[in-house]
């Protein structure tokens, strides 16, 4: 093409952008032109002049229609047609600003709950583990049985010996590695205090399994990795902007973790959290621990990862494992606690284990939100549609197409979804942003951010949500029966046919989504509060805790200084005002499992070659059980001579005393403990406790603190009242015993159980929150509907009661009207629970799924806002005046 | 719609572009024009040209300029761009090939 035409076209084309309303004058005039022409030219061969007009235009054609064809000849005519749409819908919100806002609202709230809970599970769920070929790396666990590793775990640790042995012999793993999470105190340094860190133990190479490098500095060499190398230590990135202030002189400097000296050799990057976000220093285990514990077989101490060979698929590998550990098994056939298979799992199935069933929950239940939301805008819509029939009817009648009026309402619905969009993606931020800010300690939380992938999510849901309410609305609309919406307008005594039962059957629908919602949340309330109201077998109120972690270079186990520290604190914390008693033992009820121990009793016949008993073992000082009210049933406590050598008591639990001495008295009996030889004597029977929230209690042994073999646990205070302000005097005196020890978690009872039953709770309280969300929603809509069928019909109320129909009458003929969508959604809804509540069967605690309790407050909810819903509506219409309503007829 | 039902599509766009050819034209002179060649065989509606016309417009093949007519009028002229008149050769062409073909056909007699 020639310069000059490129020059021509351009021009028209902007022309055509940018001045179109001129292009449209001219179009105008060039076809006024043409008839004139013709007109004129008509009058010339003898016709007169209304004549000559007639003919020209039916020469012509319609020029109105010709005029649109030929407009929609020109470039840019679907943005045109775009355009105006859009505008006409904005004029048709504007003009019902109170639908438009609560639209608009309530696809936000859909939107924003679908977006967030999407972006949660993306980044916990669905992205991959940021190393390289994440897919080939395997948790490695043991396989333990009763009679073989002491217990039933699947998939339980493994201990280092064990480790070793595949480490060395398998052929299946291009590289394996080794972990355990630690706790470690880093000293005081200049005017930094000291803190105590969670901290991890891994072999040198666990860096080169992930694949990933330190940022700055060296990672381990297997130089570094063995007892009798210098401490080296790599840090988290936080830790080392945090504590170090990002210095890079960091690097070769000494730092003392435990009192011992460590030289930092490395950082890592940010985003590496491993083996969760909370480590904030990797050590090399080899240094760390004992020789005797790295070769042990039954210490099921670590976790192990390895990477898979190229070509081997994990049960090739894992049956690979499963030869060593049988062979290692019968190696050492007289010790029970061996496991003799391995097993397998995926890391990242590992690594997000817990919260994976939750999450997946809380996703259904947005998406129920966010349908019923949809369902309630269809809802408001159809409602309008109804009241707009006779101008739609009008419209038809007057040539207006069928296309374009649905394009015209997915418009309308289109614009309300996208505000509602916009306006739930700020929701979704805000509420990420909390959601990181309270819960950073879930698994991968550091992988959670709105994306790419999260701003398309959010566009698939807002078509989703404009497709959904625009369509059911449109269906709704029934423009088929052109003729008998304008009869019907010019009468307005009938209810709309379609229209009318299209949305009763939204209308239950929605309610039957929300008794389903309402259903998997009250029960998972009450099971959390079933949950926190446990009994777990001592008192927890007016209960002080704080955790102290004596460093083992100053408090070396077994031995006299942490006996001796533990005692003096004991001594002061009692001489304190207002305490009223004072224990410390290694784990107090509801903290966790921590240690167990395999024991024999000196009484009873040996048991047969490869059985072993084990039971959960702790470590108190004998005051332990009257300062947390755990009843002695029979016996005593421990004698206050029982110290270092001398100890030789032991306490046990009424289930261990049910289950090992069935039918004799065990006071008096001797305990032999596996790994050392000597004999403790049975002198008390304590209360059953539960070492966790939400688990059955099982047998427990408690043996003297004072025997040195223990430098850790927690420190609890009993007070009349107010409790918690003896944190601080406490917190002196330990600083003033030893001032480089630091104190965590200093914690009321309530606080340490709330603490560790706070994944439930927040379940709990956001499921809560979308059924309340849902129910304000299916409310709404119940509202909203039934006012609009009020007004519809108040013209047939007043000609009802004109004839002599009773205002009651009126009133219960209304609210069966409204109420008969909510019973058979309520109807649906409930054996709609029924499977799905099944689906959170695991996550709840000591809660049937159809646990009646429940199922007669969700009832009587749902009911009762139902009527609530119907009654302003149904009392509206029973006060309509007979003669004004027949008069403005 | 009123699309002349019985023209062939695309055939009135080829009329139009050859009148054009020929001179350049203002709307109702070009309408003119096809009822006198045609002699009223092609029945099209005065107004259906426009929409043919601008749709050329667009396409590069015609021009169109607004001059000053008889009586203190102006009217819009269109005229053939060079690009018009080499897509008039070859769907000139076209339509002699399949024409030909056409009349080849219907000339066959029934044995």
């Amino acid at each position: 093409m020639r310069l000059e035409n490129w020059m021509y076209t351009i021009t028209l084309r902007l022309r055509l952008l940018f001045h179109r309303n001129a292009e449209g004058a001219d179009l105008d005039e060039e076809l006024r032109d043409h008839i004139d022409r013709q007109i004129e030219d008509n009058m010339k061969h003898g016709m007169g002049r209304e004549e000559a007009r007639l003919a020209a235009l039916r020469a012509f054609g319609n020029p109105a229609v010709l005029r649109e064809e030929t407009r929609a000849t020109w470039s840019w005519s679907g943005l045109e047609q775009l355009v105006r749409d859009l505008r006409i819908g904005a004029r048709t919100l504007s003009r019902t600003p109170g639908f438009a806002m609560m639209a608009v609202l309530v696809m936000a709230l859909g939107i924003g709950a679908s977006v967030t809970l999407f972006t949660v599970v993306r980044g916990v769920l669905l992205k991959p583990l940021p190393f390289p070929d994440s897919d080939r790396l395997l948790l490695l666990c043991e396989r333990s049985t009763y009679s073989a590793g002491g217990g039933d775990f699947p998939c339980n640790q493994v201990a280092g010996g064990v480790y070793g042995a595949w480490n060395k012999e398998s052929t299946a793993f291009s590289s394996m590695a080794l972990y355990s999470d630690d706790e470690v105190d880093l000293s005081a340094s200049g005017n930094q205090l000291p803190e105590t860190l969670d901290s991890a133990s891994i072999s040198w190479n666990l860096y080169q399994t992930l694949g990933v490098q330190p940022v700055l500095g060296r990672g381990f060499a297997p130089a570094d990795d063995s007892l009798g190398a210098n401490g080296t230590v790599v840090l988290s990135w936080s830790l080392w902007k945090r504590r170090f202030g990002g210095d890079p002189a960091v690097l070769n400097r000494t730092i003392y973790l435990d009192a011992k000296p460590y030289t930092v050799i490395g950082v890592m990057p940010a985003w590496f959290e491993f083996p969760n976000s909370t480590i904030q220093l990797w050590t090399p285990v080899y240094h760390e621990k004992p020789a005797k514990l790295m070769a042990a077989l039954d210490y099921h101490d670590f976790r192990a990862v390895g990477r898979l060979k190229p070509g081997m698929t994990a049960a090739e590998a894992t049956a690979n494992l499963s030869t060593i550990s049988r062979r290692l098994h019968d190696s050492q056939l007289d010790n029970p606690f061996i496991a003799a298979e391995a097993s397998s799992r995926p890391l990242l199935e590992h690594l997000v284990g817990d919260v994976k069933r939750p999450l997946y929950v809380m996703l259904a239940a947005t998406l129920c939100l966010l349908l019923i939301a949809c369902l309630n805008v269809a809802n408001l819509l159809v409602a309008r549609t109804a009241a707009r029939r006779k101008e739609l009817a009008i419209r038809t009648a007057l040539g207006g197409g069928r296309m374009r009026m649905l394009r015209e309402h997915l418009t309308e619905s289109f614009l309300l979804a996208t505000a509602g969009g916009g306006a739930g993606l700020l929701l979704a931020y805000a509420a990420i942003t909390w959601l990181l800010h309270s819960q950073y300690t879930m698994a991968r939380s550091g992988s959670i951010h709105i994306d790419g992938i999260v701003a398309a999510f959010t566009l698939g849901v807002v078509a989703l949500c404009a497709i959904i309410s625009g369509l059911v609305s449109v269906l709704g609309s029934g423009s088929k029966q052109l003729l008998s919406a304008l009869h019907e307008s010019s009468r307005g005594y009938t209810t709309g046919g379609t229209g009318a039962r299209l949305r009763r059957i939204l209308l239950a629908a929605e309610v039957g989504l929300t008794v389903v919602l309402l259903m998997c949340s009250s029960l998972l309330v009450t099971s959390y509060q079933r949950l926190r109201a446990t009994n777990l077998g001592c008192r927890t109120d007016n209960l002080l805790t704080m955790r102290i972690n004596l460093p083992g270079a100053r408090y070396r186990t077994p031995g006299p200084a942490p006996a001796s520290f533990f005692d003096t604190l004991l001594r002061r914390v009692r001489a304190l005002p207002g305490v009223d008693a004072a224990g410390f033992v290694t784990a107090v009820p509801g903290e966790g499992y921590y240690g167990d121990g395999g024991f024999t009793i000196a009484e009873h016949p040996p048991r047969a070659r490869g059985k072993g008993t084990l039971a959960i073992s702790r470590s108190a000082d004998p005051e332990y059980f009257a300062a947390m009210s755990i009843p002695i049933l029979r016996g005593r406590t421990f004698d206050d001579n029982q110290r270092l050598d001398r100890a030789n008591e032991a306490i046990i639990s009424e289930s261990f005393a049910k289950k090992y001495f069935p039918g004799e008295d065990p006071i008096g009996k001797h305990l032999r403990l596996m790994d050392k030889q000597q004999l403790h004597q049975i002198v008390g029977v304590v209360g059953d406790t539960r070492y966790e929230i939400g688990e059955a209690p099982g047998p427990m042994q408690y043996y003297p603190l004072f025997a040195g073999d223990e430098n850790y646990g927690t420190l609890v205070i009993r007070s009349s009242h107010n409790v918690e302000q003896l944190g601080t005097p406490v917190q002196k005196i330990i600083q003033s015993m030893d001032h480089d020890l630091p104190v965590s978690d200093v914690l009321t009872m309530d606080q340490l159980l709330g603490k560790n039953t706070f994944d439930q709770s927040f379940d709990a309280v956001l499921i809560t929150g979308f059924a309340v969300l849902s129910l304000l929603l299916a409310a709404a809509g119940l509202f909203g509907v039934l006012s609009y069928m009020v007004a519809q019909r108040s013209s047939e109320i007043g000609l009802r009661m004109a004839l002599g129909a009773q205002r009651g009458q009126v009133l219960r003929l209304m609210l069966a009207d409204g109420l008969r969508p909510a019973l058979i959604g309520l109807l649906f809804g409930l054996v709609g629970s029924t499977a799905t509540t099944r689906l959170i069967k695991a996550m709840l605690y000591e809660t049937r799924p159809l646990d009646p309790e429940v199922l007669v407050i969700v009832t009587t909810l749902m009911i009762a806002s139902a009527v609530l819903a119907c009654m302003v509506p149904a009392w509206r219409a029973s006060r309509v005046d007979p003669m004004s309503v027949l008069r403005m007829e | 719609m009123s699309k002349p039902s019985d023209l062939v599509q695309g055939t009135l766009d080829l009329l139009v572009l050859k009148i054009l050819a020929l001179q350049p034209l203002h709307g109702w002179a070009l309408s003119q024009r096809l009822k006198q060649i045609s002699g009223e065989v092609l029945q099209v509606s005065d107004g259906s040209l426009y929409p043919a016309l601008h749709k050329l417009e667009q396409q590069a093949l015609v021009q169109a300029e607004w001059k000053p007519t008889e009586n203190n009028r102006r009217a819009k002229f269109y005229s053939l761009t060079r690009l018009g008149r080499r897509h008039l050769a070859k769907e000139a062409a076209n339509w002699e090939r399949i024409s030909t073909a056409i009349s080849g056909v219907m000339r066959l007699t029934e044995v």
